[in-house]
C-alpha cells in the first residue's frame, strides 16, 4: 500500500513538474496565452456586440454588496476628497479625443442616466447583485469625440494597489456596450467607499476586476503597450490575470 | 489524452476552488453565512499549479476544457451515428426491481462473472449517467459561470437556477466523476485487468464468444 502511495505521489509530482515546465517554457506558455484569445474570439463570434447581461428584479438584490480589492484608498488626496463629500471630484476624459473633458460629479449626474440591477461576478468565484445608476460611457466618449486611431479605453483610478494606482482597460465593443456605465449610485444611495465612491465602472459582461473603482480618468489609446507593463490592467500586469475577463 | 484533460481540469479546478472555498445556491453568495458548504483548502499536490496561482489555474482549466468539450461532442455524435449506444440500452426486463437488486447484490459481492450482454446493468446505468448527464453538465455548468456566456445564452442561468447554483453543481459533478473513475478502475482491477484492458482496446469479444 505504501509502495502504491509512493508511486502515485511520484506520478503526481512528475505530472505537476511537467505542468510547471509547460507553463514556463516557450510553446507551452504561448499555448496557455493563446487560450485567452480563443475564448475571446469565440465569445465575440457567438455573442452579439450588444447582448445584455441579465437585469434582475429588486427582490433579487443581495442584502449587502461585498467590497473586494481596495475597500478604502489610502492616499491623502482621497481622504481630502471624502472629507469634502467628493464635491471636488473630477473625471478627466483624455488621450486620443478631439475635445478633452473634465467632468464634475454634478455634470455626470446631469447626463442621461441608466439604471440596472445586475450580478457582479468576481474571478474568485463569488457573486453579488446590486442596482447601479450612472451615465453610459458611450455618450461621454461621443461628447469627447474619439479619434479614429483610438482602439482601447483605459480607466485611471485613485486607489493605490501594490504601490501603483489601479488601472484597467476595455476594447471599444465593451466601452460602447449599452450597460457600460460610470456608476455613482449603488442600491439608490451614493456609492459606498468599499464599492468605489464616488465613481466606478460597470463592465457587465466581464469579471469584477475589470470594473475599475474610484475612477478619476478615462483615457483613449491606440494600443495597450504603453499602459502599465503592457497588458492593459493592474491584475493583468502584476499576476497574469486575463485581459479578456468574459469567462 | 482524455485522461490528461480530465486530470488537468480536476486539479486546476481545485485551485479555482481554493480561491473562494465556499458554495452557494441561487444567483449570488459571498459570505460564509450564505454558504451551504465550506470547503477545505486543497493541498498543493492535488492542484495545478502546485502553488496557488488563480490566473494560471484558469488558463490550464480553459486549455483543457477546449479539447475536452470538442472531444466529447465529437464522440457523442459519432457514437450515436454508429449506433454505438445500443449496447447501453436498458431492456424492460432489466428494469424490474428484482433484477436491479440482484445486479447490485452481485456487484457488492464483487462478482463480475454474470453478463446478459456486453455490459451489465449497473455498468449501463453509470455509463449513461456519465456520458449523457455528468460530462455534458460539466460543460454547461462551466459555461454558466461565464458572465459573457450568460449574456449570450441567458437560458444557462435559468436551467441551473443561478450562477452560484451552477458553480455548486459543477463542483459536485466533478467529484462524482472522480468517484466514478475510482469505482471503474477498481472494478477493472477486481475483474481481471489484463483481459479487460485488452477488450477496451480491441472492442472485446461478443457475448457468444464468451459463452464458448
Amino acid at each position: 500500500m505504501i509502495g502504491r502511495r509512493v508511486a502515485l505521489g511520484a506520478l503526481m509530482t512528475g505530472f505537476l513538474g511537467a505542468c510547471s515546465k509547460v507553463a514556463t517554457s516557450g510553446p507551452g506558455a504561448s499555448l496557455l496565452g493563446a487560450v485567452e484569445r480563443w475564448n475571446e474570439a469565440t465569445h465575440r463570434l457567438i455573442t452579439s456586440r450588444t447582448a445584455l447581461a441579465r437585469e434582475f428584479d429588486k427582490a433579487d438584490i443581495s442584502p449587502t454588496f461585498r467590497g473586494n480589492g481596495t475597500t478604502r484608498p489610502d492616499a491623502f488626496d482621497y481622504a481630502m476628497q471624502e472629507a469634502a463629500g467628493f464635491a471636488n471630484w473630477r473625471l478627466a476624459v483624455t488621450g486620443l479625443v478631439e475635445r478633452p473633458l473634465s467632468l464634475s460629479l454634478g455634470q455626470i449626474k446631469a447626463l442621461p442616466q441608466r439604471r440596472q440591477i445586475t450580478r457582479h461576478d468576481c474571478v474568485e468565484g463569488w457573486s453579488a447583485i446590486g442596482e447601479w445608476a450612472g451615465p453610459q460611457l458611450g455618450p461621454i466618449l461621443r461628447l469627447a469625440g474619439l479619434k479614429p486611431e483610438a482602439k482601447f479605453i483605459v480607466f485611471r483610478c485613485a486607489d493605490n494597489f501594490g504601490g501603483v494606482p489601479y488601472y484597467e482597460s476595455v476594447d471599444l465593443i465593451d466601452a460602447f456596450h449599452p450597460q457600460t456605465i460610470v456608476a455613482h449610485e449603488l442600491n439608490r444611495a451614493p456609492l459606498p467607499i468599499k464599492n468605489g465612491a464616488p465613481l466606478r465602472m460597470r463592465i457587465e459582461r466581464q469579471l469584477g476586476y475589470k470594473h475599475a473603482k474610484y475612477v478619476t480618468g478615462i483615457e483613449a489609446v491606440a494600443s495597450l503597450a504603453d499602459v502599465g507593463k503592457g497588458k492593459g490592467g493592474y491584475w493583468e500586469d502584476s499576476a497574469g490575470y486575463q485581459w479578456y475577463a468574459g469567462i | 489524452m482524455n485522461f490528461a484533460c480530465l486530470a488537468i481540469l480536476f486539479m486546476s479546478g481545485l485551485t479555482i476552488s481554493n480561491a473562494h472555498p465556499r458554495l452557494y445556491w441561487g444567483e449570488w453568495g459571498f459570505a460564509p453565512a450564505d454558504a451551504w458548504l465550506i470547503l477545505p483548502e486543497f493541498p498543493g499536490w492535488m492542484t495545478i499549479p502546485g502553488t496557488y496561482n488563480l490566473a494560471e489555474a484558469r488558463l490550464w482549466h480553459f486549455l483543457a476544457a477546449w479539447p475536452f468539450a470538442l472531444g466529447l461532442a465529437i464522440y457523442l455524435v459519432v457514437a450515436l451515428a454508429r449506433g454505438h449506444f445500443r449496447e447501453f440500452v436498458l431492456r424492460r426486463s432489466e428494469l424490474r426491481w428484482s433484477t436491479v437488486v440482484a445486479d447490485l447484490r452481485q456487484h457488492l459481492r464483487f462478482d463480475f462473472t454474470a453478463h446478459h450482454g456486453r455490459f451489465n446493468l449497473l455498468q449501463k446505468f453509470l455509463y449513461i449517467a456519465v456520458l449523457f448527464i455528468g460530462l455534458p453538465l460539466m460543460i454547461f455548468t462551466g459555461l454558466a459561470l461565464s458572465p459573457a456566456m450568460d449574456a449570450a445564452w441567458p437560458w444557462l442561468i435559468d436551467v441551473f437556477g443561478g450562477r452560484q447554483s451552477a458553480r455548486s453543481v459543477h463542483f459536485l459533478i466533478a467529484w462524482g466523476l472522480l468517484g466514478f473513475l475510482v469505482l471503474h478502475v477498481l472494478a477493472v482491477l477486481l475483474s481481471g485487468p489484463v483481459g479487460q484492458i485488452r477488450d477496451m482496446i480491441t472492442g472485446g469479444r461478443s457475448p457468444a464468444e464468451k459463452l464458448t
